[in-house]
């Protein structure tokens, strides 16, 4: 029974972690729903850390094919989740771009968002 | 310095990773503060990978040199690839990237799980407790891998959107799952020293169940309507999580464990918000076999519900450029018509002409959760302008003109009432407003295959035109007033 033992705690963290994340989850409003899901998508790209623990017990040439598959797999989701997650609430404004031809500023400008 | 000194140091900083991707997702609160927590977020894991790496360089290795080339040759190959895809995809093929993400980030826990059964698991190496979690890994992670490529494949438009069923798919996913499950079973009863099972044998178990679970994410995601995708893409997103978090257990990381765990709960929080809002349950959805986006319904009850009045461009437009305050509802019709600019273009002019715009964005427009948004807010419109369902509900009574672009059963007031497919599901209260003004190429009806009542509306004025022309039609004959 001792092994059971020593699965307590990742499971306590684990039970914790994912109460954790449905209280802060729950608080995004739908309008970023999408950021949302893409930024969690970089997040699970942490198994990139267990990637590079597999290439560091790899001994054979499948597990090196193995771990690498991984890197690549873990590192592309890692940089590509966080970059397009950057891009997509970079266009979030409050108002539009300035670069856009503002024909009718004056006007425009008055007539805020009630 | 040896691993045993620096391993405490490198949990600590595991930890400080997760906190930061505990924080970076609560700043996603707002959009004020979400560009700041996503980066965050992508600090946290900065400070994981390094200390992860600094780690590494104490511990013994077989082949330290190949080891070395293999992280950083990989990670910069992985990471290359993720940025030119990440710089250059379209915001509408966001939903494929997304997915794409998920099989990737399933296919590396499967991996981790794979390689480490490799290395301890036979020979009485492995215990139970870890056993189960490399093969709940090895599932959950090669399950979504597939998965999530046919989910991509289907967004794309390369694997057909409409369900595809064939003779006995239901069967052979229901023998696939067998397979995994006894597969499952041997394994962890195996490590329990209750049967032995020869270490080649083992292998050959697992590579069985890898090979099932493979095809059951195909057979899985096939019969799913195109139409459910924000559900299944968010459901995978869970498994991801999940798989990710099993991948923790088996190497013992709190960081892979609490990343997991968080990611999970994200997915579950997403797919029971998105069934809900298209009325159906995640069981239902998962038989699949249900709708499959533009399908031409049997002809029941045609022309039920009065007649329809069809409005001309010109008209629309006094109407719309002499209101006060407009509401916009935009939906899966314009992102398929990839009418997001037209459409602001349409705003802004109203808006220069003193007219108050919203858009009432219902959770399912789009083609994944909250698809819309970001359409909408490449497309230059400012977020204060984009309200959802529950807060924008209330101000149809007060609004002159709703214009309706490429949403149906969001807009069907038969969800109020009892008995027919849209039941109890929720919608926006177009039919309150004044006047109505929907862009709809023809009568053709909705995902749900039942007409919509708001069309038959005396409200109601019909242009018919295509998003992304009707648009521009009336924008034209507003600047000609």
């Amino acid at each position: 029974m001792t092994e059971l033992t020593s699965l307590l705690y990742p499971i306590t963290v684990f039970v914790l972690a994912v109460l954790v994340g449905f209280e802060v989850i729950s608080k995004v409003p739908a309008t970023l729903h999408t950021p949302l899901m893409s930024g969690a998508n970089s997040i699970h790209g942490i198994v990139l850390v267990g990637g590079m623990f597999i290439a560091a017990t790899a001994n054979d040439p499948i597990g090196y094919l193995i771990a690498f598959v991984a890197m690549v797999f873990g590192a592309a989701n890692v940089v590509g989740g966080y970059v397009v997650t950057d891009r997509m609430l970079q266009m979030f404004r409050k108002k539009p771009a300035a670069a856009k031809a503002g024909a009718d500023g004056g006007s425009g400008a008055g007539k805020a968002q009630g | 310095m040896t691993y045993e000194n620096v391993y405490p140091f490198v949990w600590l900083a595991w930890v400080a990773g997760a906190a930061c991707f505990i924080l970076g997702l609560h700043y996603m609160n707002s959009p004020a503060s979400a560009r700041n927590g996503n980066r965050l977020s992508a600090a946290g894991m900065a400070i994981a990978v390094g200390a992860t790496a600094f780690l590494l360089v104490f511990q013994p290795m077989d082949n330290a040199a190949l080891t070395w080339a293999i992280i950083i040759v990989g990670f910069a190959v992985g990471g290359a690839a993720g940025l030119i895809t990440a710089r250059t995809v379209p915001m509408t093929a966001m939903p494929q990237l997304v997915s794409i993400f998920n099989a990737v980030g399933g296919g590396a826990a499967a991996l981790v799980a794979i390689q480490d059964f490799l290395t301890h698991g036979q020979g009485g190496g492995a215990n139970v407790s870890t056993t189960l979690f490399v093969v709940l890994g090895v599932v959950i992670g090669s399950v979504t891998f597939s998965g999530s490529l046919i989910a991509s494949g289907k967004l794309q438009g390369v694997v057909s959107g409409k369900p595809i069923l064939f003779p006995g798919s239901r069967l052979l996913t229901v023998v696939l799952g067998l397979i995994a499950l006894f597969g499952t079973l041997g394994l962890v009863f195996s490590a329990t020293g209750m049967v032995k099972l020869d270490p080649m044998v083992a292998d050959l178990v697992l590579l069985a169940i890898i090979g099932s679970a493979l095809v059951f994410g195909v057979t899985m995601v096939l019969p799913i309507g195109g139409a459910d995708m924000p559900v299944v893409i968010s459901l995978l997103n869970a498994f991801t999580g999940t798989a990710a978090a099993m991948a923790g257990f088996v190497i013992d990381n709190p960081v892979l464990i609490i990343a997991g765990a968080l990611v999970g709960a994200s997915g579950g929080i997403l797919t029971k918000l998105m069934a809900d809002a298209m009325n159906r349950s995640i069981l239902n959805i998962m038989v699949g076999g249900f709708g499959g986006g533009d399908h031409a319904a049997g002809g029941v009850a045609a022309g039920a519900g009065g007649s329809v009045r069809a409005i001309g461009a010109d008209d629309a437009a006094i109407q719309l450029a002499y209101a006060e305050r407009v509401i916009i509802v935009p939906g899966y019709g314009l992102a398929v018509a990839q009418a997001q600019h037209a459409c602001r273009e349409l705003g802004e002019l109203l808006e220069e002409r003193g007219v108050d715009v919203k858009y009432a964005i219902h959770p399912v427009a789009g083609r994944m959760p909250g698809h819309m948004n970001v359409l909408l807010a490449e497309a230059n419109v400012p977020y204060p302008q984009l309200k959802e369902m529950d807060e924008i509900n209330p101000e149809f009574d007060r609004a002159d003109v709703v214009l309706v672009v490429g949403a149906n059963d969001v807009t069907n007031p038969a969800a109020r009432r009892p008995g027919n497919p849209v039941s109890g599901m929720p919608i926006l209260d177009v039919d309150h407003a004044r006047s109505i003004i929907v862009i709809k190429r023809s009568m053709g009806r909705g995902y749900a295959g039942i007409d919509n009542e708001l069309y038959a509306n005396p409200k109601t004025g019909m242009l018919f035109a295509d998003a992304k022309e009707g648009l521009a039609q009336l924008t034209a004959a507003v600047k000609a007033l």
